[in-house]
């Protein structure tokens, strides 16, 4: 394999007492889909905040394309668990806001987003308040918010995790076709292993904190991945449960 | 509307029978009739009364609602600001307004300045808190949103801070613009050349109950007009806050 997209490198972080990250390190290859899992409470959400520059690792690099990217914020757009689309804004407002804070004119940020708007089952929408959306269709105006920002790594955290499981099962089959199209370097966090098998090239299991990675596990599955349980995804599912387990 | 107008009336009713039943003198209580005529009567003196009333009012509000957007931005942005003025904005809400207004009276005289200051005492506060515990509402998941996205504190305060405080914002206007207007009158009442608080004072002095309610009837309507403009001002200004 080349040169990784975005390489986690030795991160370790500690609040006062409270040893959180001991050591992190994996990879994502460039177009790659990882998933992040591990027990709740080992700290996935910090590492996630470490890689997207919201907080600085005590020690260990964040690289991206073989530049540092420790502690920056510009490789990464993240989308987190919340849509948090505001009822200040209309969908496409929501949408560019990324794109206006990273000071692009209103009218352009406004346009790029808005081309967007088909490929993400939003089309009509542009002009409607937030409130008036569905929860799937929240979901994925966030996520556009999120990709239209043209940021070298996507960092997912949970983000179908407060939805219904039908509606979560449409949009990771949604997902997992898009992302096809368009290329995306995607790292996920969730704690739900089916979703991780199904979505993922590769799975990367964290132990309990102070957390590190306990293993990687490829999953090679082709695509486009049924809905449906399959006795192969189930046999990487039993896998993923079984890193899982202490000891 | 209609179930707090049905239940003035209703009271209403029960006042004037009662005043007409017992016979009681109109300068211990007057009837509503009474004062509703004897307002009409004098309503040029009313008038005239009420222009320098809704005039502080609007002054002293101004300036309270610049003092309180001033102070609330600055603490927002200000840790040290924070802690060095919020004991300050709750030892302003110890004093006591009756006994210092007096006082204002005689370091400012019996003109506008005095009324300003008490009305901007009275209402800066709740405003001030309002707009802090606005800014203070953002999400933490939507800060680190902004953030992730690169933006700025200011940026950070533009897009999410400000319009999220919309809502506690307009909340504690309702609540400082119906003490703005009692506090303008009550400002009156401790010295003023004109205005509906002297008004009051000087009527009863001379025992006429009737006129003093008559000028509590246009407070009232003056409160409650004032309290209705801001749902039409968070309409236009923020219309998808529908709290109002």
């Amino acid at each position: 394999m080349g040169e990784p997209k975005l390489r986690v490198q030795d991160v370790h972080l500690a609040f006062p007492g409270l040893p959180v990250l001991d050591g992190v390190s994996f990879d994502v290859a460039p177009g790659e889909f990882v998933s992040l899992i591990g027990p709740s409470g080992c700290g996935k959400s910090t590492l996630f905040d470490v890689v997207a520059g919201l907080h600085r690792p005590d020690a260990g690099r964040v690289v991206v394309d073989g530049r540092d990217a420790t502690g920056r914020v510009d490789p990464f757009a993240y989308m987190p668990q919340q849509d948090l689309l505001f009822p200040w804004r209309t969908v496409l407002d929501n949408t560019a806001l990324g794109l206006e804070v990273a000071g692009v004119p209103r009218r352009t940020a406004r346009r790029r987003a808005g081309e967007l708007f088909g490929a993400f089952g939003l089309a009509g929408f542009e002009g409607a308040r937030p409130a008036e959306l569905s929860g799937g269709m929240r979901q994925r105006a966030a996520l556009l918010r999120t990709v239209v920002q043209d940021r070298a790594v996507l960092l997912l955290d949970e983000p179908f995790g407060a939805l219904d499981s039908l509606t979560r099962a449409d949009l990771q089959t949604w997902l997992d076709d898009v992302r096809a199209g368009f290329g995306w370097t995607v790292l996920l966090i969730t704690h739900d292993i089916r979703e991780a098998v199904r979505l993922s090239d590769r799975v990367v299991v964290l132990g309990p904190r102070p957390t590190r990675v306990r293993c990687e596990i490829p999953v090679d599955l082709p695509r486009p991945r049924p809905q449906e349980a399959t006795a192969a995804a189930g046999a990487v599912e039993a896998e993923v449960l079984a890193a899982l387990r202490p000891g | 509307m209609g179930p707090a107008l049905a239940v003035v009336a209703g009271l209403l009713v029960v006042w004037q029978v009662g005043v007409e039943v017992s016979g009681v003198a109109p300068q211990i209580l007057p009837s509503p009739l009474r004062v509703l005529e004897q307002g009409w009567a004098y309503r040029e003196q009313l008038w005239a009364n009420t222009v320098p009333t809704l005039q502080a009012t609007a002054v002293g509000f101004t300036v309270s609602l610049a003092l309180a957007w001033g102070l609330a931005v600055a603490v927002d942005f200000s840790p040290w600001l924070r802690r060095a003025l919020t004991p300050l904005l709750v030892a302003s809400q110890t004093l006591p307004i009756i006994a210092i207004a007096p006082l204002l009276i005689i370091w400012f005289g019996f003109g506008l300045a005095p009324k300003v200051v008490v009305i901007a005492l009275v209402t800066f506060f709740p405003m001030t808190v309002g707009l802090i515990e606005g800014f203070d509402s953002t999400p933490r998941q939507a800060t680190r949103l902004l953030r992730s996205m690169g933006a700025s504190r200011w940026a950070q305060f533009r897009y999410v801070r400000l319009p999220g405080a919309m809502p506690s914002f307009f909340t504690s206007l309702r609540i400082g613009i119906t003490y703005a207007v009692t506090g303008a009158i009550f400002a009156e009442y401790v010295g003023a050349t004109a205005g509906l608080g002297i008004f009051m004072s000087v009527q009863k002095n001379s025992f006429r109950t009737d006129l003093v309610l008559a000028a509590v009837v246009v407070t009232a309507l003056l409160s409650v007009t004032l309290f209705a403009l801001t749902f039409l001002v968070q309409r236009l200004v923020a219309p998808w806050s529908r709290d109002g």
